[in-house]
């Protein structure tokens, strides 16, 4: 809401701070100011409020003033509400609560003979400088109450109104057209004002069309009343419609307002339009619903609890004493009564309904006093104890930068193609209100989003990006959600051939690799600490549907599945016209992290030399690596330390190497930690060697 | 071809000193240029023509008896440097001039990966609290109402809930509102659960993904992060969350940032603040980073409010465990900032989404 310091001022005639010293007490206390306007010679500022959604009472210029008064200790003025006498009646006008539970007040007052025209004077003048569109001199008091004291009214076109006012339930079905021209369906828990024949007005939230003001309106009954916040949230929220009005009442309006605001609309449209008062106020009180709002009983407040929540006070600054909280409380509308010398009884104002416990007088003791005033102080500190995967993520997030993976941070979301195409059997979450179609699904895979940052990338010409997510993935069934941490892996780039792997193959390989170092964070068990588990891990070729057919791998650790990685599928890059073929891991962090970190045993270093042997052999495609591997560890040489492959050569041209072949080239490192090899040895384990291979239908190099 | 060595005029101390500068000076060229060690050796110390016997011979002979000590003493310094130069020569074999490398040209190296600036900010906030004795905790995204709403003090249908538009999960509507699931809007629900767990003393800071149906905008995703924190104890006070968070904020922008508190609502704290903090950038003197208000609006807290502490021990009670949480025994406080923010303002980040798009040439600017 908007305020004018003109009009802050007309009621705390005694303020002589600055108005921007205003904005700045005022903020400090919780009455936030966030701009402050000017608005010319004479007018004062602007202020551009942010009341919290429990203020309700500052809503307003009256309540903003209260605040200031309470600040400065200065006096605020009373609202005028002196009328002229009234007529006599030919019968009172007949107001009936027929919903005791929902209204708890509703005043009534007829104005006859009142001449409908636009708005001068100050309320004028005040909406020019708010910047508010005047409607009527009947219409612009309503609203010039509103702003100035809070409290929401409506004035009705009296001779509309059959027979006398009514606040009931609607009955289901029941029609109303409402002020801003629509016509609603009323459902059987909206409350009315109603009259004898039909419903005037949605309680609380927005008067009815038919009984407008209009400008041949010539009698009016003006209403103030006070209706439940839960039932005025309720229909405002299911008609759609926040109105000013619903915004106070369901954050709880003032009890005692309801005569006051009343007088206040009447005396502006009896000093604009004419006209004159028929009857005394008709004010009907729900009793239960006074005594929980304008009567609650009083709260005991405590000064040793006071000082147990806020603590101390900076140096040199007051003591928070029991002459301070009596101030204070006062100024703020509650009446302490002591009991005993520093314990109170203190009665609630009717317009705070958001106090109601010792702690909320705390919180506006320490509010009003300053928060900047206390002192800064800390409590002892506790041992801290480590999250138990703390250590795990930690490993896992540094492997990945050190391999030189990036972090990304995806979207949670996934569409349900996506769900469909990467995660059939997680499960699907779906959304009740979901963003946009395209984010349907709470992410069942990080794999989709990985894609969608590496097609970023692409899309901008960045042809090289290595990225990586670690998060939730969200599976299971609606009742009994299963959330579980997740790892996608991402690559796309250029990649020059090796001597084991072609370009195209090269990006999986990489992502091999960074598996493979992955898993060799972890150890296979808890017994076998430095037993890593990239030794056990087990690669097949079948691999979910995104994952090109043949292009990728399976990685299974004890025989349970923790991911897989390979080149997209074509349908899926095309679907998504990526230019670049592009790469993809996803690893089950649940699994990962159910194992031990690995602690590495040291072994004893040799002091003897390493002998290298090269052994060059043709095979056919169908032999694959694992198995020539497979044959040399069977072999069971101890001083044999290591083998690998140092380069794979297939020959397109098939000259050199035949169709359906490749040639091995094999390196084999023997060494002894007691002794220098000899030369028999070498050829006697190079021989076995020759002889495992050439079993396997390997053909010898020349 | 030595040059001659000019006659010297006078022996005073100035002259004699300028003399020997100029000596010096070429020594210190010559060597600096890499003059040949053979040539240098026979151009200074030659028998016959070398330099150092033409100064010998022009000016120590024919000195004033009273000059000469002044001027034996340079002469020895200006040979002394002659035959370290000739040492250092001769200790670093002869380099010949030869085809190097472009010295200029980058670097080669393989490049890490680089952390995402959201997570590096959110590990930073949460060592800081690690060094205050808080412990990490952690919840998961999809909460119920009860967790998210109902036990932080946001009763059903109260307007508190309009501030964070919820996602919700499909298909609830059968179950009652405190058990239907949602997406966590903020990270508060992880301070029920832990005390739901564990008896006071309690320090714990909470990082975690948040969600809330906002549209995105320049400032605003429907994803975001947030850090929370929680000390329950014996006579913690308001005056404890004050220092603790001044401190905590020192300790991350800085010893000279000063700390301002606000009166704010939470529906969870009572009494509640906003915290803010003098610009990091002008040092609170007002600019385009702090809208030129000196002050930069970073966090929400307050005092744990009693309802909180009653929904915990309603809950204990139901798992069989002993209340523990007397609001009249023990007090807390609470606090929670957006990572997102501070990371924007920290680095400059304008716009929201390029924390969520992956995008290289972002990334690579925090390497």
């Amino acid at each position: 809401m908007n305020a004018l310091t003109k009009w802050l001022r007309d009621y705390l005639p005694a303020l002589n701070v600055s108005d921007r010293q205003l904005a700045d007490d005022l903020t400090l206390r919780g009455i936030a100011v966030e701009g402050v306007h000017t608005l010319g010679e004479g007018n004062g500022h602007l202020f551009e409020m942010d009341i919290t959604t429990n203020r309700v009472d500052a809503m307003n210029h009256y309540g903003i003033a209260r605040e200031a008064a309470a600040i400065y200790g200065l006096e605020l003025k009373p609202l005028d509400t002196t009328l002229p006498a009234a007529a006599a009646p030919a019968k009172p006008f007949s107001v009936e609560i027929a919903a005791k539970d929902l209204c708890g007040r509703f005043t009534a007052r007829v104005l006859r003979g009142v001449t409908i025209a636009p708005s001068s004077g100050v309320v004028a003048d005040y909406f020019s400088l708010l910047g508010a569109k005047p409607i009527s001199n009947a219409v612009d008091a309503s609203n010039f109450v509103l702003q100035g004291m809070g409290h929401p009214t409506h004035a009705f076109d009296l001779d509309k109104i059959e027979g006398g006012i009514v606040v009931r339930l609607a009955r289901k079905g029941e029609k109303l057209k409402l002020l801003d021209g629509t016509e609603r369906v009323l459902e059987a828990d909206d409350l009315v004002v109603a009259d004898h024949a039909k419903a005037l007005a949605l309680a609380g939230v927005m008067g009815g069309w038919d009984s407008m003001i209009t400008a041949g309106t010539k009698n009016i009954l003006i209403e103030a009343a006070w209706f439940d916040p839960a039932s005025v949230r309720r229909s405002s929220r299911r008609h759609g419609l926040h109105t000013d009005a619903s915004h106070r009442f369901e954050r709880g309006a003032d009890f005692n307002a309801c005569p006051v605001a009343n007088a206040l609309v009447a005396k502006l449209i009896l000093e604009s339009g004419g006209g004159s008062i028929e009857g005394e106020l008709v004010d009907v009180v729900v009793p239960e619903i006074a005594a929980r709002t304008a009567h609650r009983p009083a709260v005991a407040l405590a000064l040793s609890e006071v000082r147990r929540i806020l603590g101390a006070t900076a140096n040199g600054e007051e003591e928070i004493s029991a002459e301070l909280v009596k101030r204070t409380l006062s100024a703020l509308g509650c009446s302490l009564s002591g009991r005993g010398a520093d314990e109170f009884d203190a009665k609630l104002p009717s317009w705070r309904l958001d106090l109601e416990r010792e702690i909320d007088l705390i919180e506006e003791i320490a509010r009003v006093y300053g928060y900047n005033r206390f002192a800064n102080t800390l409590p002892a500190p506790l041992p801290v104890i480590a999250h138990p995967r703390a250590a795990k993520e930690a490993a896992v997030r540094a492997r990945l930068l050190g391999l030189g993976y990036s972090e990304g941070i995806s979207s949670s979301f996934s569409s349900e193609g996506d769900g469909a195409n990467f995660a059939s059997d997680r499960g699907r979450i779906v959304l009740e209100n979901p963003l946009s179609e395209e984010a349907r699904l709470l992410r069942p895979s990080l794999v989709p989003g990985m894609i969608a940052m590496l097609g970023h990338n692409l899309n901008r010409d960045v042809r090289e990006a290595r990225l990586f997510e670690q998060g939730a993935i969200f599976g299971g069934t609606q009742q009994t959600v299963v959330e579980t941490e997740s790892l996608a892996i991402g690559l796309t780039g250029n990649f020059a051939a090796t001597r084991l792997h072609s370009a195209k193959d090269a990006g999986i390989y990489e992502l091999k690799g960074v598996v493979e170092s992955l898993l060799g964070l972890f150890a296979i068990s808890a017994d076998t600490l430095s037993v890593s588990a990239a030794e056990r891990a087990i690669f097949s070729t079948d691999t979910p549907f995104w994952i090109e057919a043949g292009r990728g791998a399976t990685v299974t650790l004890e025989g349970k599945p923790v991911g897989c990685f390979g080149e997209l599928a074509s349908a899926e890059r095309a679907a998504r016209k990526l230019r670049e073929p592009v790469f993809l891991a996803e690893l089950d962090l649940e699994a990962l992290y159910a194992l031990p970190l690995k602690r590495a045993t040291a072994r004893e270093l040799s002091r003897f030399q390493a002998v290298e042997r090269d052994y060059s052999f043709t095979f056919a495609d169908s032999v694959v690596w694992g198995a020539v591997a497979h044959a040399i560890e069977s072999l069971a040489i101890p001083e044999l330390v290591r083998f690998a492959p140092v380069e794979v050569f297939r020959d397109p041209k098939a000259a050199a190497v035949a169709k359906g072949h490749y040639a091995l080239l094999l390196r084999c490192v023997f060494q002894s930690q007691e002794r220098t090899l000899r030369e028999e040895e070498l050829a006697a384990w190079s021989a076995r060697v020759i002889e495992a291979l050439t079993a396997l239908g390997g053909v010898i190099r020349a | 071809m030595n040059e001659e060595i000019p006659q010297l005029k006078n022996y005073d101390e100035a002259s004699l000193e300028a003399a020997f500068a100029t000596l010096r000076d070429e020594v210190r060229n010559e060597t600096a240029a890499g003059a040949d060690a053979e040539a240098f050796r026979l151009r200074w110390l030659g028998r016959k023509q070398g330099r150092l016997k033409l100064v010998s011979d022009a000016w120590l002979k024919s000195a004033p008896a009273n000059a000469r000590k002044p001027l034996g003493m340079r002469f020895n310094q200006l040979k002394q440097e002659i035959e370290a130069a000739l040492d250092a020569a001769a200790s670093a074999p002869a380099r010949k001039a030869a085809p190097g490398i472009d010295v200029t040209l980058p670097g080669a190296v393989h490049a890490p990966g680089v952390e995402h600036p959201l997570i590096k900010t959110m590990h930073e906030v949460v060592r800081v609290f690690h060094h205050l004795g808080y412990s990490t905790a952690l919840g998961p995204q999809v909460e119920t109402d009860f967790h998210n709403f109902e036990a932080l003090n946001f009763p059903p249908n109260h307007p508190a809930r309009d501030t964070q538009d919820t996602l919700l999960i499909a298909g609830q509507q059968s179950r009652p509102l405190r058990e239907r699931l949602l997406m966590r809007t903020h990270t508060s629900p992880v301070q029920i659960r832990t005390m739901a767990a564990q008896e006071p003393p309690l320090r714990i800071v909470v990082p975690g993904k948040v969600h809330r149906n906002d549209a995105a905008d320049a400032t605003h995703s429907p994803v975001f992060h947030q850090v929370e924190g929680l000390c329950v104890d014996t006579n913690i006070t308001f005056s404890d969350l004050k220092g603790t968070l001044d401190h905590a904020m020192k300790a991350l922008f800085g010893s000279d940032v000063k700390t301002r508190f606000f009166p704010s609502f939470f529906p969870f704290t009572e009494p509640s603040a906003d915290v803010q903090v003098s610009c990091i950038f002008c040092g609170g003197k007002g600019c385009r980073k702090c809208k030129h208000s000196g002050w930069i609006e970073l966090l929400g807290c307050g005092m744990v409010d009693p309802a909180v502490f009653r929904s915990v021990n309603e809950m204990r009670i139901a798992q069989g465990k002993t209340p523990a949480y007397d609001a009249k025994k023990i007090s807390g406080f609470a606090f929670g900032m957006g990572v997102e923010r501070i990371a924007m303002i920290l680095h400059g980040v304008s716009e929201i989404g390029l924390f969520y798009s992956g995008d290289m040439r972002f990334l690579e600017q925090f390497a």
